[in-house]
């Protein structure tokens, strides 16, 4: 599909214009074209054979002297019909044929051939058939013009544009809509097509009857064509489709196109001795069924829009024909089919039954009536000239369209605000004018009146300023700031909390992961901590992807494993998303984080600074994570039974946050992985919830502080935090710390005893504590733990 | 007579320092001449028999002695320690080239770095960073937004829908703005960007994903023009790609603005000169914007004769991709390869 310039400079003089500047305009008006290619070859001439001789080395081939204008080449030709006196195209050395095809000097049976003498399928001016094969190279008249080039002595040498399109401009894939664009630019008058034609003495209306049943139809227009000579489109048809992408298929059939191609008004045409004298266009009834153009039986819906003789149905209304009712090598008499229809049914019924063609996809746009009106005149005056068409008086018509104009009012002054621009008048005025928009001007507003082609304009003031705007040129607009209230933006709600976290993870050596959301059913059920009813889309595209997750862990797990199998053995991973369930007829979001690690935290062989992952550093990362929101002392981490069956049942926390569980970590069930592997997955949106108190200055203490040591030997089932209350509930508020420094399992003690070794701190932030004072209180500490655990102490 | 011995002195120590080679020799030179029984001493001691009108001389004489030989001693001292640490720094001599010991952190995702980048330039100019429901209404993410049931840009933006088709995975982030309009309730201005992870019915590829993530901004205050759009754009666009990054808009369409804009900026690769990058055009388009449609701003309860407003929308992986240099959208979602990762764990200043 592509706008032939040719075409266009029917409707308006573009010969004068670079086209590649005015392709550079027309895409800053917001006409994008994407592409701009010429069908011109260079080196290609038109030649006079004064000589031909036989090759004396081969039956077919010839030896041909050739006048190309500056001087007289020997070309040799295989063609049958080339001989003395004929004006022939040549290809001189350096023209590039299609396909890369590079006409150089050559020898050919020991014969020098400066060139090549062309048809013009080789040319890829037309299809190459066993037909134009076998007519040899083409014959041009006697009165072509030695050494001129030859493309532009044909008409042929075009320029052509791919354009890219808004979905609200694919009125500008054809060529009278673009042609109006190119004036606006330009500042030119558009010349419409010639729509003239005689007219027969019979009357239309006494020939066909017109019944419309549905509201689904706005305009249905209907004229015969008689008398018609089927035959080969003219030159200048054929090559225009051609350039569209539209086959050619007969002078008749092309014309239904051409004029489609230029008002972008889809044509229908029956055979009018086959459908009859009636037409009468209905929606399809549940369960009828039509054999279409392609010989497939098609069964319709009450959405379809159905054209029939009043029983049959003779076509699918803007989507496709029925087999017999179609234009055929015998058809005399032509029924001429100009409508506007409901879009959303032809859309429907187009995509329902997979066939989108260039005629349905014009008609899933609103169309313009005028150009409805326009276009099947267009059919008849171009039928009268290229197949000898007798048309019959007038039209049959059904007309429910709403002809009121519509009209915009705009102060100028609005104009110049919602732009930015300063405009003076003459160039408003000029701009409506270019654009082919009538005006008045009445006190300090113009009254615009949006042309019935231009049916993507909805009138309100901003649509004429965008027009306005885009003719102008939006380079024009200078760079401006707001001038409004100075604020600081901030994070609003769990955005913050999010990035803070984010930002901990990553100075704890956490590289962030983005996954996806959607996932298999059976993965969407892994790792279910506090799960609500998953969510399942209604069309997913594969099964892998057809459930929302509530779960983060799946998605890291996979990165990890991954990663394991690329070698990479450290893998730290964290990734924060919101997860779904479903909540009754609403659906319920969380923004969760989840984090894996596995492998070495520290990893320097050289020197043994080695840490393995475990579930400390696991514990310790949750820790840190917690205290940084300011939560130290409000949360407990406990081992649990209530957690997915994938984390191992013996190293596993649950996290509780003011009593409110959040989350858990743990190390993964060997039915999971068997690598050495700890996942922590917290509910943010929980977290936010227990907001931290401010950051305040405590005074450090300046006076001394003494620290004690002492290991405890213990039977080895007894959790240390137990040993911790202890020691923390005996030494009262002088005891301000408790660090671990030593476990110990092995020969020197039983074999079910661990020892715990300890360092206390003790301080007062109002004087400095005695030796003894000290002393008694570590003693009591000992006796304690010694009483309450049946504890011994180590090395004493 | 004790004129000869402080001569005598005085020509011994011009040669005793020479051969001085430990601390120790030093020390005890230093007995021998200043200690208890030290030929300085003792020189000294002789005072009390010099005669009055001589002792000031004598004093003088033997105040020289002492400060050559400190002189002396002190040089002599300084010398041989800087020797002896010398020697020590010489012994405790490591293999500086084995690797260090590094403390990694962790990295942002390629889309995170993006999106805090805008959002530091953007919260600096008042924009809120406000977030929305992924799983959205129909309402928000088609309807208020000027989409109508069976509208064809719909077609565009297939999407995926959650049972009964009045839920859906939301198509783009623009539903939050209009959850922000129905909160402002046409009264407040608004000035928010909205980054969040967005959902199409597209088959993933090079090119395409079925996630994928979008960033917006809007603003709705008093007599907000077109040119502020594009002043903003070009903030961002000098942010992103460089301060000598020209911009260019392009008239557009989308429902939800009027007039709509493509958003250029000049090649970062050829400088507008064209090549495979900018596809040979110069410009590279890196967002949709517009100013807002009034049909929008009455869906949400904002009085257009009294508010107007832009909004503007980026594809945050395009913009990765383009800054990056990524060719391939999957990078972002699927096996990411840490060293890979690692890449975005620095800083660009």
């Amino acid at each position: 599909m592509a706008i032939s310039l040719n075409w266009v400079n029917d409707y308006v003089p573009i010969k004068d214009i670079d086209p590649a500047s005015l392709a550079s305009k027309i895409t800053a008006a917001g006409i994008n074209v994407e592409k701009v290619s010429s069908n011109n070859i260079q080196n290609l001439v038109i030649g006079h054979v004064l000589e031909c001789e036989m090759h004396p080395d081969s039956d077919h081939l010839h030896v041909c002297k050739v006048d190309v204008g500056k001087e007289v080449l020997q070309i040799v030709c295989g063609a049958s019909n080339v001989r003395a006196d004929l004006k022939v195209i040549v290809a001189l050395p350096g023209a590039i044929l299609p396909g890369d095809f590079e006409i150089k000097q050559s020898k050919i049976r020991g014969v020098e051939s400066n060139g090549m003498i062309c048809a013009l399928f080789e040319l890829g001016l037309e299809e190459k058939t066993e037909e134009t094969y076998n007519k040899g190279i083409t014959e041009l008249s006697n009165d072509a013009p030695v050494g001129e080039d030859a493309l532009e002595y044909l008409g042929y040498n075009d320029t052509l544009y791919e354009l890219d399109l808004n979905p609200n401009r694919t009125d500008c894939n054809n060529h009278l809509p673009f042609a109006y664009e190119v004036a606006a630019v330009l500042g030119r008058n558009v010349v419409m097509p010639d729509v003239g034609y005689k007219e027969t003495n019979e009357n239309v209306a006494d020939l066909v009857s017109l019944d419309v049943k549905t509201e689904n139809v706005s305009m249905y227009n209907l004229m015969i064509a008689k008398d018609v000579k089927i035959k080969e489109s003219p030159d200048f048809i054929k090559h225009r489709l051609e350039v569209a992408g539209v086959r050619s298929i007969n002078n008749v059939v092309d014309i239904s196109n051409y004029v489609m191609l230029e008002y972008g008004q889809p044509l229908h045409f029956f055979d009018k001795d086959v459908v009859g004298d009636k037409i009468v266009v209905r929606m399809a009834k549940k369960g009828e069924k039509i054999v279409t153009l392609d010989k497939e039986e098609r069964d319709l819906s009450e959405d379809d829009i159905l054209i029939t003789d009043g029983d049959t149905p003779l076509c699918v209304a803007g989507v496709m024909g029925g087999l017999n009712s179609g234009i055929t090598e015998n058809t005399k008499n032509i029924l001429i089919e100009s409508a506007i229809f409901n879009p959303y049914n032809i859309r429907y019924t187009s995509i329902r039954l997979g066939l989108r063609s260039e005629a349905s996809l014009r008609l899933e746009k609103p169309l313009s009536y005028e150009f409805c009106e326009l276009a099947i005149k267009r059919a008849c005056h171009l039928l009268e000239k290229y197949a000898d068409a007798k048309i019959v008086k007038g039209v049959v018509t059904y007309d429910k369209v709403d002809k009121k104009e519509k009209k915009v009012s705009v102060r100028e002054e609005e104009i110049n605000t919602i732009l930015g621009i300063e405009f003076a008048k003459e160039d408003v005025e000029r701009i409506l004018t270019n654009l082919g928009f009538p005006y008045t001007f009445e006190k300090d507003k113009y009254i615009v009146t949006i042309p019935n082609r231009r049916q993507d304009i909805y009138p309100q003031k901003e649509d004429i300023i965008e027009e306005i705007g885009r003719i102008y040129g939006y380079d024009n607009i200078k760079p401006t700031l707001p001038l409004i209230r100075t604020k600081k933006g901030e994070y609003r709600d769990n955005v913050k909390l999010r990035k803070i976290v984010s930002k901990k993870l990553r100075s704890l050596g956490f590289h962030e992961i983005r996954t996806y959301t959607l996932t298999s059913e059976e993965e969407s059920q892994k790792f279910n901590y506090h799960f609500g009813p998953t969510i399942k889309l209604l069309r997913p595209m594969l099964k892998e992807k057809s459930c929302i997750r509530q779960s983060l862990i799946p998605a890291l797990l996979n990165v990890a494993e991954y990663n394991k199998g690329k070698k990479n053995n450290d893998v730290f991973l964290y990734e924060i998303a919101n997860v779904y369930a479903e909540d009754g007829d609403n659906y319920q979001e969380w923004t969760h984080l989840g984090f894996l690690m596995s492998g070495e935290y520290l990893n320097n062989t050289w020197n043994s600074l080695n840490y393995k992952v475990d579930f400390y550093l696991m514990k310790g990362m949750v820790e840190s994570i917690l205290d940084y929101l300011g939560l130290n002392g409000r949360y407990t981490l406990f081992l649990s039974d209530n957690l997915p069956k994938e984390i191992h049942p013996k190293i596993n926390s649950e996290i509780k946050v003011d009593g409110k569980e959040v989350g858990y970590f743990g190390k993964l069930h060997p039915n999971v992985t068997k690598k050495d592997m700890y996942v922590c997955e917290i509910d943010l949106s929980e977290l936010i919830t227990h907001k931290s108190s401010d950051v305040k200055y405590q005074e450090l203490n300046k006076y001394p502080k003494i620290e004690k040591d002492v290991a405890f030997v213990v039977n080895k089932d007894i959790p240390s935090s137990d040993i911790l209350k202890e020691i923390k509930k005996s030494g009262g508020k002088l005891l301000t710390d408790i660090k671990i420094f030593d476990i110990y399992t092995g020969d020197k003690i039983a074999e079910d005893k661990k020892s715990i070794a300890y360092n206390l701190t003790f301080e007062d932030n109002t004087r400095t504590l005695t030796e003894e004072e000290v002393m008694a209180l570590f003693n009591k500490i000992i006796l304690s733990v010694e009483e309450k655990f049946k504890a011994s102490i180590r090395d004493k | 007579m004790y004129n000869d011995k402080i001569k005598e002195i005085e020509n011994e120590l011009k040669t005793v320092f020479e051969g001085i080679k430990t601390l120790n020799d030093l020390e005890n030179l230093k007995v021998l001449f200043m200690g208890k029984n030290g030929k300085i001493t003792l020189v000294n001691s002789l005072i009390k028999d010099v005669p009055n009108e001589e002792k000031k001389e004598f004093g003088m004489k033997v105040n020289e002695l002492k400060n050559t030989f400190n002189t002396n001693y002190e040089k002599i001292k300084e010398e041989l320690e800087n020797a002896e640490i010398n020697a020590k720094l010489n012994k405790e001599a490591i293999d500086v080239t084995l690797p260090g010991v590094k403390l990694e952190t962790g990295s942002a995702h390629p889309i995170e770095r993006i999106i805090e980048s805008l959002e530091s330039l953007l919260m600096s100019m008042g924009y809120d960073v406000v977030e929305g429901p992924e799983v959205e209404k129909d309402l928000y993410n088609f309807e208020l937004l000027n989409l109508p049931k069976g509208h064809p840009a719909r077609d565009a933006q297939d999407t995926f829908y959650i049972k009964g088709e009045e839920y859906l995975l939301r198509s783009q982030t623009s539903p939050v703005q209009v959850r922000e309009m129905l909160a402002g309730k046409g009264e407040e201005p608004i000035r928010i960007i909205c980054p969040g992870k967005t959902y199409r019915r597209d088959e993933d590829d090079a090119t395409h994903s079925h996630e994928f993530t979008q960033m917006e901004g809007l603003l709705v205050d008093k007599d907000i023009t077109l040119g502020d759009l594009k002043g903003t754009f070009e903030e961002i666009a000098k942010m992103l790609f460089g301060k000598s990054r020209e911009t260019r808009f392009r008239p557009s369409y989308y429902p939800f603005t009027e007039p709509s804009v493509e958003m250029d900026i000049s090649c970062f690769n050829c400088n507008g000169k064209g090549c495979n990058i900018c596809k040979g055009t110069g410009w590279i388009t890196v967002g949709g914007a517009g100013m807002v449609n009034p049909i929008v701003l009455r869906n949400c309860g904002y009085d257009p004769d009294r508010w107007n407003g832009f909004a503007f929308g980026f594809g945050i992986e395009r913009l990765a991709m383009l800054k990056y240099g990524i060719n391939d959208i999957r990078t972002f979602y699927v096996n990411h390869d840490i060293r890979m990762l690692k890449e975005f764990d620095r800083r660009e200043y």
